[in-house]
């Protein structure tokens, strides 16, 4: 079992996968194509909540589960829906999953639903849902549409997290509330802002450019 | 809230908690239409448009959905009545401005998922606004949102004739920019009282 795993990681665990058409369409959401890096798209919730990892990683999760839900609904309903009411099937569609989300996590924690408020029900005007229902969910088979959706669910998620943590961290001292840096940091209160926000993802997406731009000089 | 005034609820919505630089609503088009200064002002128009018509049924929504008991119905009934409302114009501006209606493109059904919208209905039902309340509310959002996008796509005018460095260009200059406009905003906040 040890050995046979470790063959993987020296082919390259993703280059292995990718190999296999059917986790195609689950590695493409994850770095090649990944909605926050690579589309952009969905701004909207990745700025405004990501000022600490926590409400990241909630707001991130809670949308990939809609995202799997709604592609999961769409695909299979996608025959059955004539093409002239599609946008609005979709968007009732994802409200229900969005509303049933609502529910479940103040169910589950109300201090968390205190602090996402509003962005929660938001979740239905995440472009990133629907363009996925639109592009993916509506033209393929039921097995990889979920997949495509946790594929783009879990590079949102990731995203999310690669923003919240860097903010977290510069902002507050501390990665998910547990303290990083000793008392005497001083904190860079402009993370946490708004303004913040802009900033942080700023310097991801160049990030992100300038590995491209040395890929492509190699 | 009885005690708030009309003219601070406006002043809060536009400027002091701009929807765009404050909440980040509406970052889609935001970032999409502000390229060309028209544009951005027709479409800060459409948008306010749409946010008045929707906040005004999104409160007789929520005092029809309170008399019948049923609240888990607010998120879907919301967007419906929004959906209908993009539609309404839509279908306005192709018969009265074919031309505009080329320029706004895609962005123009795409109102339908503007978070700004949808997050004004919410908020304002948060909020517990009357109905004038909710008028000025859906008044002073449209505004701010109309005067981030003016002064967004200014700014990118300018920046067309500058030289940026190759790796920055396209989003990542344009974040910088909206980020440096949001902490200028937040001058605003002493206006607050």
């Amino acid at each position: 079992m040890n050995k046979s795993l470790h063959k993987h990681e020296s082919k390259g665990f993703f280059a292995s996968l990718a190999e296999n058409p059917s986790t195609d369409e689950f590695i493409k959401g994850l770095w090649k194509d990944n909605p926050v890096f690579v589309q952009v798209i969905g701004m909207c919730p990745v700025l405004a909540v990501t000022n600490t990892a926590e409400n990241a990683l909630a707001m991130g999760l809670a949308t990939a589960v809609v995202l799997v839900m709604s592609n999961f609904l769409v695909s299979s309903l996608r025959n059955f829906i004539p093409k002239q009411v599609r946008i609005a099937s979709y968007i009732l569609i994802i409200a229900t999953f969005v509303t049933i989300i609502d529910y479940a996590i103040q169910a589950i924690s109300v201090d968390l639903h205190k602090s996402l408020g509003a962005f929660i029900s938001l979740i239905v005007v995440n472009c990133l849902i629907l363009s996925r229902a639109e592009a993916f969910a509506s033209k393929n088979s039921v097995g990889k549409s979920v997949l495509d959706g946790l594929g783009m669910g879990l590079g949102f998620v990731f995203a999310l997290l690669c923003l919240g943590s860097l903010r977290e961290l510069l902002g507050n001292g501390s990665i998910f509330g547990f303290a990083v840096f000793p008392d005497s940091f001083q904190e860079w209160i402009v993370m946490i802002l708004p303004a913040g926000g802009f900033f942080t993802l700023a310097i991801w997406l160049l990030f992100f450019n300038v590995l491209k731009a040395k890929k492509e000089v190699k | 809230m009885k005690t708030e005034s009309l003219w601070s609820i406006f002043i809060n919505a536009s400027l002091i908690n701009n929807f765009v630089l404050a909440y980040f609503l509406g970052i889609c088009p935001f970032l999409g239409v502000s390229g060309k200064m028209e544009t951005a002002t027709k479409m800060g128009a459409a948008v306010t448009f749409v946010m008045i018509i929707s906040s005004m049924c999104a409160y007789g929504l929520h005092a029809l959905l309170e008399a019948i008991n049923a609240p888990f119905l607010q998120l879907i009934s919301y967007i419906v009545v929004i959906a209908a409302t993009v539609q309404l114009v839509e279908m306005f501006i192709k018969k009265m401005s074919p031309a505009l209606f080329r320029a706004l493109g895609i962005f123009l059904p795409l109102i339908t998922t503007n978070c700004a919208i949808l997050g004004l209905a919410l908020f304002q039902t948060n909020k517990g606004y009357g109905f004038g309340e909710s008028f000025v509310y859906a008044l002073g959002a449209g505004t701010g949102f109309t005067l981030a996008l003016i002064l967004m796509a200014g700014l990118r005018e300018q920046l067309e004739f500058s030289e940026v460095p190759k790796v920055v260009k396209g989003t990542v200059i344009t974040l910088l920019v909206a980020g440096i406009l949001s902490l200028s905003f937040m001058g605003f906040s002493g206006l607050s009282s």
